[in-house]
């Protein structure tokens, strides 16, 4: 179910994903990482900080494009950072095709039609708890099923623009080409676990209409030799519409706001960042802001695990890249993106929107009256324990491991400073024996020798 | 199940700190998230209050399987008007905690807001005694 999974050859049971992982799901048990299904959103920390590549997640590879018969990539500006400005989209589109799909479509046509319903949406919002939560990342969206499932009611309820184009697109090529929907394969390209982790198993959409997703990481390198041998100019890939400079924007942060034209807004990347502000926004103290973009990679999308270049410089391609494409297009950021915005019959959220599930995961027990004891036993335990947070033991920290312990999946003496006292504890015990002991006959002449 | 925190006076680097830890010991129990909320927020405007205009105090959560009850006690200078403390907008706040963010006068309107039952009890120059119980049934 998840995408993310330990490479056990590689692991050292070295912690470091242990301590990053922001919602404390990963464990040494053995020598090994090992992952806690419930309290894993995908994020693809862990993934980044591992200093073994023992952290991977599964994503599709292009070989699954053979079960279709026609394939549609989905290009998202994530890719595009990871060139330079002056590639133009059409290029990559076309490197893209010669990998072997059928056709592209450019993810930042979706992000301006998205863009738009979230506008209206902002400006009609009216009654309801503020800020209003972006939709746009879903390990955010994991996170806050898992630690602030009161928060739910204040995400707004508006696809993904990959979901949006994936079910414009499957729509639309069954009809033009006389395809079964089985026959068409959708594929997001995808610089993050989450996206596969929701295709998988969708948790914001009723039901997915994309068949997968594929690394941008996986492609990077055929993509550039391919476009490295220079592409002719003419005939290249032309895409149903191309998405406009705020489209385009929505790959690093602050896009999908300015995009939508929200003044009083707030964006946050980076998962312990998000954190962080989802816990001030739980406690009322950003009831002021109408909205906020929230991510879980530093930078956007542009900072995803899967991204091949450093986030900086794709973030630096993609504002080279929108200044250019402002350029050629109209001043006034509606005109702009309404020119682009050319797909009949682009899908609406309501219909294919589902609302999110509460998971909460940190109940010690589905009984109160349990949980009650289980927490004072915790409490107990703790103070037993350092409280130095070292991760040795292979828990996070130690109220982690106090809690493990309480659940049965851990020993006191997993806690290498209580194992260290209890066999010195064990050793002045032996010598002080060893005193005690009264000698044999064999000894005692020895000793008179 | 009791727990208790004591609220450091005038300790900006501390504050919210009595707040978290009864947030994190509910969800630990399961209490439905909506309830956890209100529960964080009512003594959050608790503690602040004590910290900011009593010197400190106490922070007392009792809690049951059906509802938690909080109490936040301190032995400050008390409260000689009610009605106007209630009042939103209003504060006795000093500048410097005003400078900080703080003191925008809404504390006791929110947390009768927040809860189910609200009492106050305060006695000038003895002290204040919050109580606030919530129901653990989702809202």
């Amino acid at each position: 179910m998840h995408s993310v999974y330990v490479i056990r050859e590689a692991c050292n049971g070295c912690v470091a994903c242990v301590k990053y992982c922001p919602t404390e799901a990963i464990r040494v048990r053995n020598g090994k990482a090992e992952i806690i299904a419930t309290r894993c959103i995908d994020c693809g920390e862990c993934i980044r900080r591992c200093p073994t590549h023992a952290m991977t997640a599964t994503v599709d590879t292009l070989e699954a494009t053979q079960n279709y018969t026609y394939n549609v990539a989905l290009a998202a500006p994530s890719l595009y950072a990871q060139f330079p400005a002056n590639v133009k989209r059409e290029v990559i589109w076309q490197g893209l095709k010669l990998l072997g799909f059928d056709e592209i479509f450019d993810l930042s046509a979706a992000g301006d039609y998205i863009s738009q319903e979230i506008e209206s949406y902002v400006k009609s919002y009216v009654g309801g708890r503020k800020p209003i939560i972006s939709s746009a990342c879903p390990a955010v969206l994991r996170l806050i099923q898992v630690k602030f499932p009161e928060l739910i009611q204040q995400v707004i309820p508006i696809l993904s623009p990959g979901e949006a184009a994936a079910i414009y697109m499957k729509k639309k090529l069954c009809s033009k080409h006389n395809l079964s929907e089985g026959q068409v394969g959708v594929w997001f390209i995808t610089p993050c676990p989450a996206k596969g982790t929701n295709i998988r198993q969708s948790v914001d959409v009723k039901h997915t209409e994309l068949a997968g997703s594929i690394s941008e990481s996986s492609i990077y390198g055929e993509l550039i030799r391919i476009i490295h041998d220079a592409i002719p100019e003419r005939n290249l890939t032309q895409t149903i519409t191309t998405g406009s400079s705020y489209g385009v924007g929505w790959g690093s942060n602050g896009g999908e706001i300015t995009a939508a034209g929200i003044e009083n807004a707030v964006s946050v990347q980076g998962v312990s960042d998000v954190f962080a502000v989802l816990e001030e926004i739980s406690m009322n103290k950003m009831n002021d802001v109408d909205f906020v973009e929230l991510y879980s990679c530093g930078g956007g999308c542009v900072g995803g695990p899967f991204v091949a270049v450093n986030r900086f410089v794709g973030e630096k391609n993609l504002k080279l890249r929108i200044r250019n494409l402002k350029k050629q297009e109209p001043v006034e950021r509606l005109e702009a993106m309404q020119g682009c915005m050319t797909c009949a019959g682009f899908p609406t959220s309501e219909e294919y929107v589902k609302s999110l599930q509460p998971r909460p995961m940190m109940q010690l027990d589905e009984d109160i009256n349990v949980a009650m004891e289980k927490l004072e036993k915790m409490d107990k335990v703790l103070n037993t324990l350092p409280g130095l947070d070292c991760g040795a033991c292979g828990a996070p920290n130690c109220q982690c491991l106090a809690e493990d312990i309480v659940q049965g999946k851990a020993f006191e003496t997993d806690c290498i400073f209580i194992l260290r006292a209890r066999v010195k504890e064990f050793a002045r015990g032996m010598i002080e024996l060893s005193t005690q002991i009264p000698l044999t006959g064999a000894e005692e002449e020895a000793k008179e020798d | 199940m009791k727990l208790i925190y004591e609220v450091p006076g005038n300790d900006f680097d501390r504050a919210g700190e009595a707040s978290a830890r009864v947030k994190k010991a509910l969800q630990r129990l399961g209490v439905p998230a909506d309830v956890v909320r209100r529960v964080a927020i009512g003594t959050y405007e608790g503690e602040m209050n004590a910290l900011i205009h009593a010197g400190g105090g106490i922070v007392q959560a009792d809690i049951n399987t059906e509802s938690t009850v909080i109490t936040v006690r301190d032995k400050g200078p008390g409260i000689a008007d009610v009605k106007q403390a209630m009042q939103e907008g209003f504060s006795t706040a000093p500048d410097y905690v005003r400078a900080l963010g703080f003191g925008a006068g809404m504390g006791l309107p929110n947390m009768i807001k927040c809860s189910d039952k609200f009492a106050i009890d305060t006695v000038i120059n003895r002290g204040t005694k919050i109580t606030m119980s919530f129901e653990h049934k989702h809202s």
